[in-house]
């Protein structure tokens, strides 16, 4: 399969030291925005993954290190770019607000 | 071979679904987003478990397809919609097997799930049930199927394209991180092979983007259109993606999807591989 997994913040059974974990969640306001779409862009702005959020409005990827965008997309709302730099034994955590 | 006749927008689905001879068929990477909420009538059709052969790799054959979809109650002369998560990747794929064999009137809801669900559209948890019919497939239609041999004398010759990430292309990546299985012995890409990602086709919401844009991408990254074209990525799922761009879009006669893609082209004894950035030499 190409894509990725839902997402979440539980890291049972990650490791961290071997991964460049971006993970977080997306909210309007204080509430977590379920079915929401977090696209993962590389430093030139290219496609690399994307994952629709939980119904905690949680997401994770497991990128390279490096600086990456996320680009949101929810219902109602327009696309938000966070920029985020990804590094092994660190899990890069964003709180992305639509 | 056209968006008119390839294509359905989210408010035709609306307008239609309820039509007796429209199918909505859902089909994900994800084969659990379904049950959590679809189109209300549509069924679903799980990549990995209907339409792969459980023991060859391969995936199912005519006679299978055809008891496949007798079994959930779909006609020769149904309109068929498919759509998916992902951008409709496996939505795609599935498309190209409906096509494979035969089946008259298949469309692709462009956008599919993203598009729908970011439209706020409704998606229900109904279970749907069919009469079961007797769906006749055709041969299979092998001028859109590439097998390994017409890859390699592809090489220097027809137009390859390589619809994975960059990464992916360039060898410095097998497959993405999180998704250790289904990979080759060796990474990189078929020599000569031009790097076009899928998702340069597709806009963020997973709509597909204009004809004018969808020829100048292609032809700006070294397509030939007098020529013939083989697509490939990993397993043959997103190169479905820009089979259908290519072949169904923009009416390309000649354009053929290699599923065997890199997990066979990779794994493949004495073949050429190339790595980087670069197309390299036939």
């Amino acid at each position: 399969m190409c894509g990725a997994k839902k997402g979440g913040l539980d890291l049972k059974g990650v490791d961290v030291d071997k991964e460049a974990v971006i993970q977080g969640q997306v909210l309007r306001g204080d509430e977590p925005v379920g079915g929401a779409y977090v696209r993962l862009l590389d430093a030139t702005g290219e496609f690399t993954a994307e994952v629709p959020t939980s119904a905690t409005g949680h997401f994770r990827f497991f990128a390279k290190p490096g600086e990456w965008t996320l680009r949101t997309l929810a219902p109602k709302a327009e696309p938000v770019d966070r920029q985020v730099v990804a590094q092994y034994g660190a899990v890069a955590e964003v709180a992305v607000t639509v | 071979m056209s968006r008119e006749s390839a294509l359905v927008s989210a408010d035709w689905v609306e307008e239609h679904k309820s039509d007796a001879n429209v199918v909505l068929i859902e089909v994900d990477e994800d084969v659990s987003a379904y049950d959590a909420g679809h189109i209300a009538g549509a069924i679903k059709l799980d990549w990995r478990d209907d339409l792969q052969d459980q023991v060859r790799r391969d995936f199912v054959n005519q006679q299978q397809f055809q008891e496949l979809l007798s079994g959930r109650g779909v006609k020769n002369d149904d309109t068929v919609v498919l759509y998916g998560g992902n951008n409709n990747w496996f939505a795609a794929y599935a498309f190209w097997y409906f096509k494979l064999y035969g089946h008259g009137d298949v469309r692709l809801l462009d956008g599919g799930r993203k598009r729908w669900e970011l439209d706020s559209r409704e998606l229900t948890d109904e279970a749907v049930k069919r009469e079961a019919t007797e769906y006749v497939a055709a041969e299979p239609d092998l001028t859109i199927r590439a097998f390994r041999d017409e890859v390699g004398e592809a090489i220097g010759v027809k137009n390859l394209v390589d619809v994975r990430s960059p990464d992916e292309y360039a060898g410095r990546l097998l497959a993405p991180a999180h998704l250790p299985q289904e990979q080759a012995q060796r990474a990189g890409h078929i020599p000569t092979a031009a790097s076009i990602p899928w998702s340069k086709a597709a806009n963020d919401d997973g709509t597909f983007r204009s004809d004018e844009e969808l020829k100048t991408l292609y032809a700006d990254a070294g397509v030939d259109f007098g020529k013939d074209t083989i697509a490939y990525c990993r397993i043959g799922e997103r190169s479905a993606h820009t089979w259908f761009v290519l072949h169904e879009l923009l009416g390309q006669e000649n354009v053929k999807n290699y599923d065997g893609s890199w997990t066979e082209w990779g794994s493949l004894v004495g073949v050429p591989v190339a790595l980087g950035d670069e197309p390299g030499e036939a």
